[in-house]
């Protein structure tokens, strides 16, 4: 018999915190996902918009969305020409249940050569993990949505707002693997593209500098996420050898018990920090990996449109020393500098918000994460200390 | 019980309490279930000595003449529980007989023959004979007898009155009649010879009394206390005394066997109330009781230097490379600070070199493991570690290795001075004073895997002969049963806390790369706070990640290494085990050969060859010499591993629970750290923007 978590089918509610990005600060158009099922590999948002907007139909609602729907949103925004000046929002990761269920299934195998105590504890402690795994999946769903809420822009969008709206299940097609391999050869392209294009010289300083900027810092904070990442990973596998020293400590020590009750919430609090370290900071530099490429995305699709522009200006003086088709290419050159110029002007906006919004989350999240570092380490030594005097008083 | 609930814990750690208290009950159990029926108690108190005797190691010396004197009035017992007065009768018809051939001290003919034929025969006989004279002559000898001892002798009377010093004092008249004994035994031929023998039994029988008025448990403790100080006028009086009562009172002999008898049989019953051929026994009472008399006030002496947890300090520092390649060694400075006047000078350092710890080992071993000592390990030998620290100039792994190592000899030498017979040793002391030492050889045997095979073949041996034996003593039987347990589970744990080293080193080493990581990017960052925020937390991950690491030395240190130690020293208390079970062993194959002899004689008899009948009595004799011999040596590696077990756990415990707090403390040390990291980084948090 294999183990089914009850999380699967569990329904969880919790309070939403905006953990990644300051959002939502506008009441016009107020989005959360207070809600999520979660069944086999599938998990189902519910959606809830709350708006003043004269657009939507009714003030509130609710749908249902799974993860596929918020693929296909990101999707056609980025396909839609006229938002190729802004910082499209990373499209959320999907959600990742392989680990806990992994560990689930273990688990479900082991039952028989465990003692009921351990059977129960490694399910509890799974559960947390699953419920972790569980939260963060739906908050980087939330906070794609409330990126998008938030923009001039993109609140506006149509299929932004029948995503929001529409009632029935969107039932989006999945992707083909023609398709899948397409978007594949497209970023094939893309890269090959952006080393051809950087080439061309940069007429603006600040675009120049924003460049520098972004590439040196999307390699170091790539760098910054795999590192947390392994520290905290490293740091839950310290959370579980407390978990089992603690386990095996009241089996051998029976008449210490109540100091080493202490040693297995002492796990406990070690596997919440690493928890929070990761939910605070490994997110956080995990998201702005993401965003620092939707930047540097924008700044291709400019890059893209100064060559465009370039190349018609070429077009225009050989039409002109041919004498043929200069119309056409005066056209061509007019559109493509409009263009650009767009790009350019939306693109500054943008880049100068996306610094002033990083700075403000990095904030945040540093100063909670050492709040809870505090809190959680103040836990351990007052835990400690009761252990401590529980051990010299007998 | 009362006896038991008069218990003090004290002098036991908690965990042994309840196994003990378990024990007096069983004890006393089986012996109320008998001696209600059996026994006229001539007083009140004798009905309890026996129980008590029997729960305390120490007290086993005082039953074991007791115990052996007779066994054959223990069968007749059994057989006739009914009659209460019988038994006695029928001691006094055979007591005489056996005290004879206990006198002679080796094992006579008339022993085996009252147990193969006459008994039953015997029995009823004398039940009809002397059934009424014996109830008055117990009663009246009682009298008798604590009277003219309590006149003549202090401390016989101080019994009655302060508890501790009473338990000493008949703790060391016993020993010391019993160290008289042999005296007695060698005037075998006198007429008198006999009944002093007897009588000195008796007095012993009657001192354990006023013992079991007093707390039982107490008795162990006290009489170490006391036992150096009171010794020597003790064993002066108490000969003087000896000669004198058995001069003056020579017809109360007789009731004396009758009172001794009493006891024996239920003794007898206790202990060995399986399936056990009798024995002729009294002659080795009286050797194993004289032998044992003075190895035990050696104990006392121990004892009482562990309680004063004795002025020893000792250090092992400076590890030091000696030679070059493949030659090189490790020396060490062994530094010994001590106000113990067993050593030259109050302070003195020595070098060693690994092989020479290994040496002591071996020498220590050789002695007293088979003799039931716990003897502490040394670390194993480390091939791979050596010859990494023998070719490599600078590495971190070799330079851990050597603190390593270092740690556990320090801890090992710890451990043996601790251990108050080992410490006894010359070799120990040879080994902390003397300025050159022979090299030690074939230390080769014990190095790494070798020494753990040998443990594991122990291990093997104890468990196959676990099946063998059926273990008579639950205490045994639990300890045992516990003690692989409880390696089981620190093996567990052992693993465990090595992978939180391994994963707190992963985290340290994670950490590091990430405070670089992080230190990059706020060197990137364009945004001035918050650059600086980010190389602020880099610093802050920096000293987190030396915290770590210093964790898990703390892990490694404080924890794993305890427990590795432990791994090791329960593997010696296995040993201990075996030890005893071998000493078990030995004396149940002499039982069996000697039944064997005895049979061959009693066909000799049937067969009327009378010319072989000599050589036949002769081999009987010669064997159950052996057996007494060897059931001695049974008792008293029982009565020693027991004893050392006990030590050790008590040991074990102080220990864990010293290591653990010491453990608990680093931990809280650096979450203490932690907490003043974060604090100091959380200003620079809040000044971004």
């Amino acid at each position: 018999k294999i183990y089914e978590p009850e999380v699967h089918s569990d329904r969880r509610k919790w309070r939403m915190r905006s953990v990644s990005v300051d959002l939502n600060n506008d009441a016009s158009l107020v989005i959360d996902i207070p809600d999520a099922l979660c069944e086999r590999d599938k998990v189902k948002f519910t959606v809830h918009t709350k708006t003043t907007l004269s657009s939507f139909q009714k003030p509130e609602f609710s749908v249902p969305r799974q993860h596929e729907d918020f693929i296909w949103l990101h999707d056609t925004i980025v396909e839609t020409e006229e938002y190729a000046g802004f910082i499209i929002p990373p499209a959320p990761p999907k959600p990742d249940f392989e680990g806990p269920r992994e560990k689930m299934h273990k688990l479900g195998e082991g039952e028989s050569s465990m003692t009921k105590e351990e059977y129960a504890k490694m399910k509890q402690e799974l559960e947390a993990e699953y419920l972790a795994v569980f939260k963060k999946t739906v908050q980087v769903h939330e906070v794609f949505l409330q990126r998008l809420s938030s923009h001039p822009m993109f609140r506006k969008d149509r299929n932004f707002q029948i995503f929001l709206e529409y009632d029935q299940d969107l039932s989006v097609r999945r992707k083909n693997a023609k398709e899948m391999f397409g978007g594949f050869f497209k970023n094939m392209v893309k890269s090959a593209d952006e080393v051809l294009i950087s080439g061309v010289k940069e007429v603006d300083e600040f675009f120049e500098q924003e460049k520098n900027f972004l590439l040196d810092y999307s390699i170091k904070i790539k760098d910054a996420t795999a590192k947390a990442e392994k520290m905290t990973r490293s740091h839950k596998n310290v959370a579980d050898d407390y978990n089992h020293i603690s386990g095996a400590l009241n089996n051998t020590a029976a008449d210490n018990n109540t100091a080493f009750k202490n040693m297995c919430v002492l796990q406990k609090v070690e596997d919440r920090m690493a928890s929070d370290q990761e939910l605070k900071l490994t997110e956080l530099l995990r998201y702005y990996t993401r965003d620092i490429q939707a930047a540097k995305d924008l700044l291709y699709r400019r890059a893209r449109a100064l060559a465009d522009y370039e190349n018609s200006n070429k077009a225009l003086d050989k039409a002109r020393l041919k004498g043929k088709d200069v119309a056409q290419a005066e056209e061509n050159q007019k559109q493509c500098l409009q263009k650009f110029d767009k790009l350019s002007e939306s693109g500054k906006k943008e880049l100068t918000s996306f610094k002033a919004r990083r700075v403000v989350a990095f904030r945040k999240n540093l100063i909670e994460m050492t709040e809870l570092e505090i809190k959680h380490a103040k836990n351990s030594v007052s835990l400690l200390q009761g252990s401590i005097e529980i051990l010299k008083s007998n | 019980m009362a006896a038991s609930s008069e218990r003090s814990p004290p002098p036991f750690p908690d965990s042994e309490e309840p196994e003990l208290l378990e024990d007096s009950d069983e004890g006393a159990d089986a012996f109320t279930g008998t001696s209600i029926s059996e026994m006229d108690s001539p007083s009140p108190d004798s009905t309890r000595p026996p129980k008590d005797i029997f729960n305390e190691p120490p007290e086993d010396i005082f039953s074991d003449p007791l115990s052996n004197i007779n066994p054959e009035p223990q069968k007749k017992v059994d057989t006739k529980i009914p009659s209460p007065s019988s038994d006695e009768a029928v001691d006094l018809f055979s007591e005489p007989l056996d005290d004879d051939s206990e006198v002679m001290s080796s094992p006579e003919v008339q022993n085996p023959m009252p147990d193969l034929l006459n008994e039953p025969v015997e029995a009823p006989k004398s039940d009809v004979l002397c059934e009424p004279p014996v109830h008055k002559n117990a009663a009246r000898q009682q009298d008798f007898f604590e009277d003219p001892p309590k006149g003549s002798n202090n401390s016989s009377s101080s019994v009655k009155k302060a508890a501790s010093a009473e338990l000493f004092g008949d703790d060391e008249d016993e020993e010391d009649l019993f160290k008289e004994t042999p005296k007695v035994v060698t005037k075998k031929p006198q007429p008198s010879g006999p009944p002093v023998d007897v009588f000195t039994e008796v007095k012993s029988d009657v001192k354990v009394k006023p013992q079991v008025k007093d707390d039982p448990t107490d008795m162990f403790t006290e009489e170490a206390l006391t036992a150096p100080a009171q010794k020597p006028p003790a064993s002066s009086s108490s000969s003087s005394r000896t000669n004198g009562v058995h001069s003056e009172e020579q017809d109360l002999f007789s009731e004396a066997t009758v009172e001794l008898s009493l006891d024996s049989p239920l003794n007898d019953r206790k202990k060995k109330d399986a399936v056990k051929p009798s024995l002729s026994a009294p002659a080795a009472s009286v050797a194993s009781s004289s032998s044992k008399a003075p190895s035990k006030t050696l104990e006392e002496l121990e004892e009482e230097e562990s309680e004063d947890k004795f002025d020893l300090n000792i250090s092992v520092t400076n590890p030091e490379k000696v030679g070059d390649g493949m030659n090189a060694y490790m020396a060490y400075k062994v530094s010994t600070q001590t106000s113990l006047t067993m050593f030259r000078s109050k302070t003195f350092t020595v070098r060693r070199r690994f092989s020479d710890f290994l040496g002591l080992y071996e020498k220590l071993s050789e002695k007293h493991s088979q003799n039931g000592y716990i003897v502490p390990p040394p670390p194993e030998k480390s091939i791979l570690g050596m010859t990494k620290v023998k070719v490599g100039k600078e590495d971190p792994s070799s330079a851990e290795f050597v603190e390593r190592r270092r740690a556990a000899l320090e801890r090992y030498l710890q451990r043996v001075v601790c251990h108050p017979s080992l410490l006894q040793d010359p070799d120990v002391r040879e080994f902390l004073e003397k300025e050159e030492l022979p090299r030690a050889v074939s230390t080769q045997a014990l190095s790494g895997a070798g020494f753990l095979k040998m443990l594991n073949k122990a291990t093997d041996a104890v468990s196959k002969m676990t099946i063998k034996m059926n273990e008579q003593d639950v205490w045994f039987d639990e300890k045992i049963q516990d003690v692989e347990n409880e390696e089981q589970h620190m093996r567990k744990l052992h693993v465990m806390v090595e992978s939180l080293v391994n994963h707190r080193k992963e985290l340290s080493g994670n950490t590091a790369v990430f405070a670089k990581s992080v230190a990059m990017l706020g060197s990137s960052e364009d945004n001035t706070a918050l650059s600086r925020a980010l190389s602020q937390l880099a610093e802050v991950e920096d000293r987190i990640e030396q915290l770590h690491q210093e964790q898990a030395s703390n892990d490694f240190f404080t924890f794993s290494e305890l427990l590795a130690d432990y791994i090791r020293l329960l593997g010696a208390v296995k040993g201990c085990f075996d030890q005893r079970m071998k000493a078990w062993q030995r004396w149940q194959d002499a039982e069996n050969m000697l039944q064997k002899k005895r049979e061959a004689e009693a066909k000799l008899l049937w067969a009327n060859k009378p010319d072989k009948l000599q050589q036949a009595k002769d081999e009987i004799a010669e064997w159950e010499a052996k057996v007494t011999q060897y059931e001695r040596e049974f008792e008293r590696i029982s009565a020693t591993v027991r004893k050392e077990v006990i030590r050790f756990d008590k040991e074990k415990a102080r220990d864990f629970k010293r290591q653990i707090v010491k453990y608990l403390e680093s931990l809280l040390n650096s979450q203490q750290q932690l907490i003043k990291y974060w604090e100091a980084f959380l200003p620079e948090a809040k000044a971004i923007a």
